[in-house]
């Protein structure tokens, strides 16, 4: 079986000492940053990029999923304890964790959101490993206007599928694509967009970029409103699940599982709409709707299955097509890019270690966090007393040393700042900054794709529709525009984020 | 008030406009080409235009529907919060990894309203010496602790 040889593969890389010194630090960091509000995953991969750049690529990768799906687990727990979810894919765990642990039943709430994610992140790993391959070998088939099509239904599916306004969204992919372009073009050597200034004769940062957008401006936010947080934790009691509680939620871990499974190979998809989505249907289907919100164990036990199965799916389109489909992924891609690894299906072949490695350790990290989160809830509770006025002028600091290292370049600094103070400004005129992130790491692609399309084509835009597979992505693209203008599609989307 | 009804949609419409505008304006040195071999200046004009439409629709949206004012901007701590990164960008070579670093923490600590002037010094120096320790002892990054100003090198 080819599958095992591979999956062997992975683990010898995984199971390196160094390899799992670095998945347990990523896993940690994950939980520390899902436990903290206010510092997301986002900010928190981007002020670590830079201390990666100097590991091996396959560490570095490790690292930073295992901080990817290692939040997801943290926020649960402080969202079950004190109704304070560290993330926004535990946002519905709070709902009912919370009510269970004023029921005194917080250890059967926590065991629930463990068992169920590891569950999940077990069958998403393993899904990985079946899935990734197949679709890699197709698209090695892509030529030019496929990868195009692919890029454009891509971008347009993440603004679908996020919440806010549709144009607006667009208009920030956009805008990062054109960002994205800045500093010398790959063909004559032109500067575009440098403003006469020689730095940018690179383009902009990504790193710049990335952490003036979600951690600069992020504390800022934060700022606006420094109310006291109550704390009120609840004693953890035991951590066993009654049968009758165990019987109840092996449907919604099941559920949970596919429905995350799915929705995050979906470019826009991954862990907050698999947690929403879980929520929503679990209480639809369920006999006894009155007691969602009042502490149902099946609301815990689907959205945090499926949003860990959303987190670890989304690494399918990153790792075989090379196309981020969330903010993460397209750090993630940026990490790989500067490593002088080209995502992409070439990667499965030509660095099974990685590929494989990668895989590998999620089931480790899975496992780690399961260990790591249950014996050590006092811990993660206590660090929650830290005040945030305390904590935010040392992310500054990280920021500002992270940025500066990675070129040793003070107008990387300063561009850090102007990205901050431009994240701000959007942030309040409610523009989502996380669908610029995506087409800043889109951008250069997508203009070399379309560049050597038309080459190959002699310049006849035709060929995104003449090719079978460019044609159906294309439309695909369409269809998702057109279904989620339509008026009536517009009202539920509403409702269904306001939940 | 009665034309603009949604002044965030106006203001990001607005927004956008300008920055199309300042984007197609730089693509105007760069050669177009054709469509079969595009040059530098082609597709990046082509999204300043869609990015210039997108924006009028949001313009003329946040001009037919209601809406909010953007709120509650935190005036103080964007001030406060960009000086002291633009500052550790300006002084992290001449005065050297460490001071900097040390006056930018404390100048942020400021853009907190629970700012303390004891817990800001405590931050300030467990950083330097967090800073200290991880980056210049633990991952060897080649910093001059010292600027030239101080003496240093």
């Amino acid at each position: 079986m080819e599958l095992f040889d591979n999956l062997a593969l992975g683990f010898s890389v995984a199971l390196s000492l160094q390899n799992i010194l670095y998945c347990f630090l990523g896993v940690l960091l994950g939980t520390l940053i899902g436990v903290l509000p206010g510092l997301g995953p986002i900010a928190t991969i981007a002020m670590l990029l830079p201390i990666t750049f100097g590991l091996p690529p396959v560490s570095a990768l490790i690292m930073l999923s295992g901080i990817y799906y290692g939040a997801q687990y943290g926020g649960s727990t402080t969202a079950i304890l004190i109704n304070l979810p560290g993330e926004s894919s535990s946002v519905v765990t709070a709902i009912d964790g919370h009510q269970m642990a004023r029921k005194g039943r917080a250890g059967a709430a926590l065991a629930t959101a463990a068992l169920g994610s590891f569950f999940a992140g077990t069958v998403a790993t393993f899904l990985l490993a079946v899935f990734a391959p197949p679709l890699a070998d197709l698209a090695l088939q892509f030529g030019p206007p496929e990868y195009f099509s692919l890029m454009v239904l891509g971008l347009i599916a993440s603004v679908t599928l996020a919440s806010g306004s549709v144009v607006k969204a667009i208009a920030m992919i956009v805008l990062g694509l054109l960002l994205g372009l800045s500093g010398q073009d790959i063909y004559t050597g032109a500067p575009r967009f440098t403003f006469d200034l020689p730095e940018l004769s690179d383009g902009f940062d990504f790193v710049a970029l990335a952490m003036g957008m979600f951690g600069i401006s992020e504390i800022i936010r934060n700022l606006e409103d420094e109310h006291q947080r109550s704390l009120v934790a609840a004693k953890v009691k035991s951590l066993m699940l009654t049968k009758d509680e165990f019987k109840r939620i092996i449907g919604p871990v099941l559920r949970g599982t596919a429905l995350g499974s799915f929705l995050g190979i979906l470019p826009g998809g991954g862990a907050m709409l698999s947690s929403f989505a879980s929520y929503s249907i679990e209480k639809k289907i369920s006999k006894t709707p009155r007691e969602f919100g009042r502490g149902a164990i099946e609301g815990v036990a689907g959205p945090e299955s499926a949003n860990n199965a959303g987190a670890q799916t989304s690494f399918i389109p990153m790792l075989t097509l090379g196309i981020p489909s969330n903010p993460v992924m397209a750090l993630m891609i940026g990490a790989l890019i500067i490593q002088g690894i080209t995502p992409g299906p070439n990667v499965v072949t030509e660095k099974p270690d990685l590929f494989w490695g990668v895989i590998a350790s999620m089931w480790i990290g899975n496992f780690m966090l399961v260990l790591l989160n249950l014996p050590l809830i006092g811990l993660w509770v206590r660090l929650l007393t830290v005040p945030y006025h305390v904590m935010f002028p040392a992310i500054i600091a990280f920021c500002c040393i992270g940025v500066y290292s990675v070129n040793n370049n003070t107008f990387d600094v300063y561009s850090m700042a102007l990205f901050g103070v431009l994240g701000y400004a959007l942030v309040k005129l409610d523009c989502e900054p996380a669908p610029l992130l995506l087409g800043f790491v889109i951008g250069p692609m997508l203009e070399e794709y379309l560049r050597r399309a038309m080459l190959i084509s002699r310049g006849d835009p035709l060929v995104f529709v003449t090719r079978p597979i460019s044609a159906i992505l294309l439309g695909l693209a369409l269809a998702a525009l057109v279904v989620v203008l339509l008026p009536s599609v517009q009202k539920t989307r509403e409702e269904a984020f306001k939940e | 008030m009665h034309i603009i009804r949604n002044p965030r949609d106006v203001l990001s419409g607005l927004l956008f406009i300008v920055l199309a505008l300042l984007f197609a304006w730089q693509t105007q040195e760069l050669p177009m080409g054709t469509a079969v071999r595009m040059g530098p200046g082609f597709f990046p004009l082509l999204l300043a235009i869609l990015l210039g439409g997108l924006g009028l629709i949001v313009l003329v949206n946040g001009l037919r529907f209601p809406g909010e004012m953007p709120s509650g901007i935190a005036w103080r701590a964007l001030g406060i919060i960009t000086f002291a990164v633009l500052f550790f960008g300006f002084a992290v070579r001449p005065l050297g990894f460490l001071p900097a670093l040390a006056i930018s923490v404390f100048v942020s600590a400021l853009a907190s309203r629970k700012f303390h002037v004891v817990t800001a010094f405590a931050i300030t120096a467990a950083m330097a010496v967090f800073a200290w320790g991880v980056f210049i002892k633990g991952l060897g990054l080649p910093l001059p602790l010292l600027g030239p100003w101080l003496g240093g090198y």
